[in-house]
């Protein structure tokens, strides 16, 4: 039999060989939210001026990769998507065309006025609230939002997604 | 607090008279400028203006639409106005059924600025002017896109801002600046299909929406009549004033009231 010492290592410890020490326990939950928390990486949706201020939300002043944001320019590899500006019509159906390609589970943050409620466009060629083609979990006001704004919506994202247990499927999200 | 005044007829009783207000002409000049004078001669000689004068420095020629593009040739090849700056349409449907097409020239060496008028009636076409600037290309699309003029000849007629299964055309003074149904739930019939505007519902997002018989959100709070009072009740009158209120030196109790204390 093997001999253990259970004060200070004096020799290797081998891991996976002597019952896992040391141990820190934690529920897959917490893991996986962690993980998922903590590297929401954004599809950039910049449509209008919001993205300027998105832009320099992800630029070296606020930083965003220290929240494990970083811009990715595919769904196929993001988690959020900031729709940051004015949604037209003719648009719409590529959003929505997007907002279906990112994979499971993936949150909308809608930016600004414009993606909002559809701003000061109360016209016909303008999408009035993007949650018409997709649904949103954060509105963000403001026009445009500044960095910081952008930055607490993050925060609360992150918030909300720690709250979930991971073994629950997305639910189909309405939209309004 | 400002008085109350009977606001119950004031849409019929328009207080506001210049609402339609209509922008003053621009005076027309006649052409005096020497070049202009020139160039008019020369075109006038070549083919028939119907009228031509001084806007604002700028010569004006107003022609018959079936020579439009022989003209611009013209004064683009002879007379040196090599610059289409800009074109396009403005609607007089309400008032004489026509469409007025301008197309604004540029003469760099002569440092002149010189416009092209006509008018067609609508549904007719015109020649497009495509072949003679490369810039009109564009410029026509948009005009058949927003107007619906159809051009004869263009190398490649289709919308150019609004998608192609697009219905009506926005420019046009009858079309709704909202837009027509169509419009409203274009996004939500290419998406989800026509029976999921009933899941939607109608759009509730009017920004200026100003209900008149809602007292409870809107204009009349706490002014004129109580909270979420029906909306043609009479305006609650005031025996009891604020007697014990600190008074500023030109505050006049007699003039002001006050309608609710809890306020």
């Amino acid at each position: 039999m093997e001999e253990r010492s259970f004060g200070m290592a004096q020799h290797q410890v081998n891991y996976a060989a002597s019952a896992g020490l040391p141990v820190a326990l934690t529920t897959v939950d917490k893991l996986v939210n962690w993980g998922r928390s903590n590297s929401l990486w954004v599809l950039t949706y910049g449509l209008a001026c919001c993205a300027i201020e998105m832009m320099a939300s992800g630029a070296s002043r606020y930083d965003f990769d220290r929240f494990g944001v970083i811009f990715r320019a595919s769904p196929r590899q993001s988690d959020v998507m900031i729709v940051a500006g004015t949604l037209t019509k003719k648009h719409a159906e590529f959003i929505r065309r997007l907002y279906d390609q990112m994979a499971e589970p993936k949150w909308v943050i809608s930016m600004g006025s414009c993606a909002n409620t559809g701003g000061m466009f109360n016209t016909y060629a303008t999408v009035q609230g993007v949650d018409r083609v997709i649904p949103v979990d954060i509105y963000l006001p403001g026009c445009a939002p500044r960095p910081e704004t952008l930055q607490y919506a993050v925060l609360l994202l992150q918030k909300h997604i720690r709250k979930r247990s991971i073994f629950q499927k997305q639910k189909p999200k309405r939209l309004v | 607090m400002r008085p109350y005044r009977p606001k119950k007829n004031v849409q019929a009783k328009p207080y506001y008279t210049d609402r339609f207000w209509v922008a003053p002409q621009i005076p027309k000049e006649s052409v005096e400028d020497e070049i202009f004078k020139k160039d008019l001669e020369e075109l006038k000689s070549a083919f028939e203006i119907k009228e031509a004068y001084i806007q604002r420095g700028q010569l004006v020629v107003i022609i018959e639409p079936n020579i439009n593009k022989e003209v611009l040739k013209h004064l683009k090849e002879e007379l040196d106005y090599e610059i289409l700056s800009e074109m396009s349409a403005i609607d007089y449907l309400a008032q004489s059924g026509e469409f007025e097409i301008f197309y604004q020239l540029l003469s760099l060496g002569k440092k002149r600025r010189l416009r092209v008028k006509c008018r067609i009636k609508e549904g007719e076409v015109i020649e497009s002017v495509e072949s003679v600037f490369r810039s009109a290309d564009w410029s026509e699309r948009e005009m058949y896109d927003m107007f619906g003029i159809k051009i004869n000849n263009h190398p490649y007629l289709k919308r150019i801002l609004m998608p192609e299964d697009w219905i009506g055309h926005p420019l046009r003074k009858t079309y709704p600046l909202h837009g027509d149904e169509a419009a409203q739930w274009y996004e939500v019939d290419k998406i989800f299909g026509k029976e999921y505007r009933d899941v939607i519902g109608p759009e509730q997002r009017d920004p200026a929406y100003i209900s008149t018989t809602d007292t409870c959100n809107f204009a009349r709070i706490y002014h004129e009549v109580p909270r979420c009072a029906p909306p043609d009740s009479e305006p609650i009158r005031v025996e009891k004033f604020n007697d014990d209120a600190p008074l500023v030196e030109t505050f006049d109790l007699k003039k002001s009231k006050i309608v609710d204390r809890t306020r």
